[in-house]
């Protein structure tokens, strides 16, 4: 070896404290860049390959009932390559361990083996067989839930005729990587599952046989859509079609491109802060190590070193920390990676999903992470390249301090010599001042960014089920009824409350936008649910015209007074102008809404129901369950209670897991900055703090003036980190898909003074460690010695 | 002593008849310093040559040390020209100045600059490996008598015997001059007369031209030539006819 590298190697050793500071921030860096490039990765591999293997449609078509004959007039369609004509239904399934209904999505399997498209991946069993009536492969997450196995059975109440299920096969699909109901935000695997099932069976069983409702697609090529979704609703309209839609809008899609797209702005925000943090920190070690060796970087020169091997071997120093952070960075990475892998597995349910570590990810981030290294060493690097030997000879210079401009104006801000020396000495080093504080001020940033989903969902949780939600149950009919029903419901025993509503689909044009949405039909003034915005106020639909989504209106470009065309999609098929009225920002999805009676007139009906919301006596609700499920009429019952438990095990896990790894990422870089900063500090003062300490000040003093100014900047960070924070959660909550979740930017005051406390103790812990190298200043070493 | 022209090279006192190693004419040096401009050096000539021992002489400020780091190519002068053999350090650019005291010269400093974190050896090491035709580092500790502390860091070791590592430093690549800036400056006497005779010793067996910087007068007795500096200009040149071992000199 040579002596220079064992040099750089004595020197790193003897820093080593300092070196483990920035090579533990770097390896965060290396790590959230790892972990998430990686995922991100695994999970674009995947379901490419997911799609591809299985054939996973382009356009997809829901309609009322058509005969097979239209499947052929389908593929004549300009662009369409392949089509696939289903049987689906929404049943209630019943299953022996769970007194509360469940829902089931029944799918119909190509009966002659024909190689469909959606096909289902089977992860045991066999496919139901052809003409066996009560064969069906179920679900993998909805199996899990129940611990249903091959063999094992369930009720399904299909057409409202019961009937027996026999598991014969457990089975995933690439419709249903993110498993939800439609309309549906978080999955509940307890609650919903989709079931397969054998063509002729299901047709038979739904007065089918011989036709369809669903067409799924497969295009010649990606420019086909927007034509082939024009024509195919053309073509569907007389059987009831309710829109064809392409993937973008299919709802498993949405969601998952909604995770990559969180993926990926988490991919650069977390590196980027990390990397930026261990920058400053490797420079605030170099710039100070280098200014320390500038005798030694003379003396090297004077035998003839040359200036690049001197550079190189200050560089090298960087280098060398940053493929330490690397190397420590990718085995967390991979660490962390795994365990968002799990969590990913409870969302999204793939053949197989395992964390991979693409070699390619791991080449860019030690790339990445020695870039910076470089960059933020350049400039300390090139001042020792350029230090002309005769003049490195000469001990620097003394530090040239003058009054601050506080001072200077006349502002007298104290009287203590010390306190003065505290306040010049961070304005003769302004820039260090200001990186460090930028530096604790991101920790404090990382910590409301980690906190602030917790408010934002907390916020949203107390909306969605305190505000919102006021019923027990939410039944969904299998078709609309009189209005009279709701006394029938109202008859149960043990339910106290009732109130009937109407939804339909619709298409609602505005110019040349459209969109696919519900059109619920409310009274004014319902007890057991009330429209709930953004801000948390009441807002109620309007007493004539139409209410939309705020989202929906800015997606259509349409202005309160804006008259909407409005398509309904199922019975007669209307199609109406209404004025937009008003709007509402609500917090999720697009949705629109009409007086129950304006709907109903709509529809040429009288005042109908399609559903019903349900308040139940909390001693009652098994026995009320129990009659929903006798109850032929009732399609589909969604317990707000099992909503809001699933939400609690799914969300809230995800969050409170996402927040300690935040509080942990957020210490290392408090600590390591506070460190860092105050070693420098203490090595750069040593000696006049040891002549303080020889003029009579005790530990206590000397230590105060250091702790002092640290304590000052960790001050002035924290408004800083608070702000910045704010700003991190609005790029988080614009990551998100808006026609998805519209989160609120909510940040509550403790998440603020949780981020000041972990900062400030994480200061005092600094200190901590700090005050043992102060209490061994040895005076007269310090003194003698010429630096 | 008094000279019209002190710094000429037709010095009575100059060695005649030898090679010429280093040629200076009108050596100006001006340093900014902040606001105030300072003249280190007003316009010197001097020819050093092969084998002498030369001690420069004279108080602080005088130039003395701007003068040697010129000679060892550290640094360029504001003005005049300066020829090692037949090179030109003037015209001469960071690279080839890099080149030249990587080949020609070994420096020793007042401070020693030896590198804390490398041992003895190690610090010689630093230097033989770059050189183009070096002793082996142990042999270079040998001619300081430090052969047996050679593993130890600068840290472990007295005042004199980082000097002598930074003398052995010096000399293992073989130099053709040794410039050694106030050597003996942070030494006590007995400490520091070790030390003198370890230079003198390379300047004997190796015929290594060698120039000594000091402010104590008592060791310009052990030099061949004596040039005295005051403010800048050479004030006068000395041939020494009674050349003392270090172990004589009284200071």
């Amino acid at each position: 070896m040579r002596s220079l590298d064992r040099k750089m190697l004595r020197d790193l050793w003897h820093l080593r404290t300092q070196v483990l500071a920035i090579v533990v921030v770097m390896s965060c860096g290396v790590a959230t860049f790892v972990m998430s490039n990686s995922i991100l990765e695994s999970l674009e591999r995947i379901r490419a390959w997911y799609y591809r293997e299985y054939a996973f449609a382009d356009v997809f078509v829901t309609l009322k009932r058509a005969p097979d004959a239209l499947a052929s007039r389908i593929g004549e369609i300009s662009g369409v390559s392949k089509v696939d004509t289903r049987v689906l239904t929404v049943v209630r399934l019943e299953i022996p361990t769970m007194t509360e209904p469940a829902t089931g999505q029944l799918i119909s399997l190509p009966s002659r083996g024909e190689s469909g498209l959606n096909r289902v991946f089977l992860r045991a069993g066999r496919l139901p067989e052809p003409g066996a009536d009560s064969e069906v492969a179920v679900s993998e997450a909805f199996a899990t839930a129940h611990r249903l196995q091959l063999g094992g059975s369930l009720e399904a109440i299909i057409n409202g005729h019961r009937q027996a299920l026999l598991v014969v096969g457990i089975a995933l699909s690439p419709e249903y990587i993110y498993e939800i109901p439609v309309g549906g935000l978080l999955p509940d695997n307890r609650t919903f599952g989709v079931l397969w099932m054998d063509r002729q069976t299901l047709a038979a069983a739904m007065d089918m046989t011989g036709a369809f409702n669903n067409v799924t697609i497969k295009l010649t090529g990606p420019r086909d859509e927007a034509s082939v979704i024009r024509d195919l609703d053309e073509l569907t309209a007389q059987y009831g079609g309710l829109g064809a839609y392409g993937r973008a809008d299919q709802q498993s899609h949405k969601f998952i491109q909604n995770e990559l797209n969180e993926l990926r702005n988490m991919s650069v925000v977390a590196p980027t802060i990390f990397l930026c943090v261990a920058a400053f920190l490797l420079n605030l070690v170099l710039s100070r190590l280098i200014s320390t060796q500038r005798e030694q970087i003379a003396a090297l020169k004077a035998f003839g070193y040359e200036n690049h091997e001197i550079a190189w071997h200050y560089l090298k120093m960087a280098l060398a920390a940053a493929v330490l952070g690397s190397l420590a960075g990718t085995v967390l990475g991979v660490y962390l990676g795994r365990g968002m892998t799990q969590m990913y597995t409870k969302f999204f349910h793939f053949p197989r999903f395992e964390f991979e570590l693409p070699l390619r990810v791991v080449v860019i981030g030690w790339l990445i992470s020695s870039l910076f290294a470089a960059l933020a060493v350049w400039t300390s690097v090139r001042r020792a390249m350029l230090l002309p030997p005769a003049e490195a000879m000469r001990p620097e210079p003394p530090a040239s301090f003058r009054k601050t401009w506080l001072e200077s104006i006349g502002v007298v801000l104290t009287r203590s010599s010390a306190t003065k020396m505290i306040l010049r000495q961070i304005s003769r080093t302004p820039r260090r001042a200001i990186l460090s504080t930028l530096g604790i001020s991101l920790a404090v940033a990382i910590l409301i960014l980690g906190s602030f989903m917790q408010d934002a969902v907390d916020y949203l949780f107390d909306a969605m089920f305190r505000l919102s939600q006021r019923y027990d149950v939410n039944v969904a009919l299998v078709e609309a009824t009189s209005a009279d029903a709701v006394h029938e419901l109202q008859q149960v025993p043990g339910v106290l409350a009732c109130e009937g509503y109407r939804a339909v689909a619709a298409r609602i044009r505005f110019a040349h936008h459209h969109r696919l949405v519900p059109v619920q039909g409310y009274v004014s003034q319902l007890d057991l649910l009330k429209l709930i915005d953004r801000q948390r106020r009441t807002v109620d639909v309007p007493a004539s015209g139409l209410m939309i989504s705020a989202e929906l209106a800015k997606i259509l470009g349409a202005r309160l007074g804006d008259e909407l065309t409005v398509e309904v999609l199922e019975g007669k098929r209307p199609t109406k102008r209404i004025r937009l009225t008003s709007t509402i920002d609500d917090f999720a999805g697009t949705t629109a809404y009409l007086q129950q009676q304006e709907l109903c007139d709509l529809l040429d009906e009288g005042l109908s129901i399609s559903g019903a919301f349900i308040a139940i006596d909390p001693g009652a609700e098994s026995e009320v369950y129990g009659r929903l499920k006798e109850m032929p009429g009732v399609a589909k019952v969604v317990i707000s209670r099992s909503t809001r438990d699933s939400f609690r095990r799914t969300v809230a896990e995800t969050i409170r897991r996402m927040r300690l790894i935040n509080l942990i990422f957020s210490c290392v870089i408090s600590i390591g900055v506070v460190y860092s900063t105050a070693r420098i500090s203490l090595a750069e003062r040593s000696r006049d703090l040891a002549t303080m300490r020889v003029l009579g000040f005790t530990r206590h003093e000397v230590a105060w003036m250091l702790f002092a100014e640290l304590g000052l900047l960790t001050l002035a960070a924290i408004p800083i980190g608070s702000a910045i924070g704010y700003g991190l959660a609005w790029t988080m909550i614009k990551a998100a898909d808006p026609e998805l979740f519209r989160l609120p930017l909510v940040v509550e005051f403790d998440t603020y003074l949780f981020a000041a406390g972990v900062v400030l103790m994480a200061t005092f812990f600094a200190c901590a460690l700090l005050r043992h190298h102060i209490d061994r200043l040895n005076l007269v070493e310090v003194l003698k010695s010429r630096e | 002593m008094s000279h019209d022209r002190p710094s000429s090279i037709d010095s009575p006192f100059a060695s005649h008849g030898q090679e010429l190693v280093f040629r200076a004419r009108g050596i100006t040096k001006i340093y900014h310093m902040g606001e105030v401009d300072v003249h280190a050096l007003r316009g010197i000539d001097l020819d050093l040559f092969a084998h002498e021992f030369v001690v420069l002489l004279g108080p602080s400020g005088s130039g003395k040390s701007t003068l040697l780091n010129i000679l060892g190519g550290l640094d360029v002068p504001t003005a005049g020209e300066v020829l090692y053999l037949d090179h030109n350090l003037t015209a001469a650019g960071e690279k080839s100045l890099t080149q030249f005291r990587r080949d020609h010269v070994g420096f020793i400093f007042q401070f020693y600059n030896l590198i804390p974190s490398l041992t003895a050896r190690e610090n010689v090491a630093l230097v033989t490996e770059i050189s183009p035709n070096p002793m082996p580092p142990d042999e270079a500790l040998g001619l300081v008598g430090l052969t047996e502390r050679m593993d130890h860091f600068p840290a472990q070791l007295s005042g004199g015997e980082q000097q002598r590592v930074a003398i052995a430093r010096a000399v293992a690549k073989q130099p053709d001059v040794l410039l050694c800036d106030e050597p003996t400056g942070a030494l006590d006497v007995i400490t520091g007369i070790t030390v003198l005779e370890a230079i003198q010793r390379i300047n004997r067996q190796l015929g290594t031209m060698t120039a000594v910087i000091t402010h104590n007068a008592t060791i310009a007795n052990m030099a061949d030539r004596i040039i005295s500096l005051r403010d800048g200009n050479i004030v006068d040149i000395r041939r020494n006819a009674t050349k003392l071992a270090p172990h004589e000199l009284q200071w």
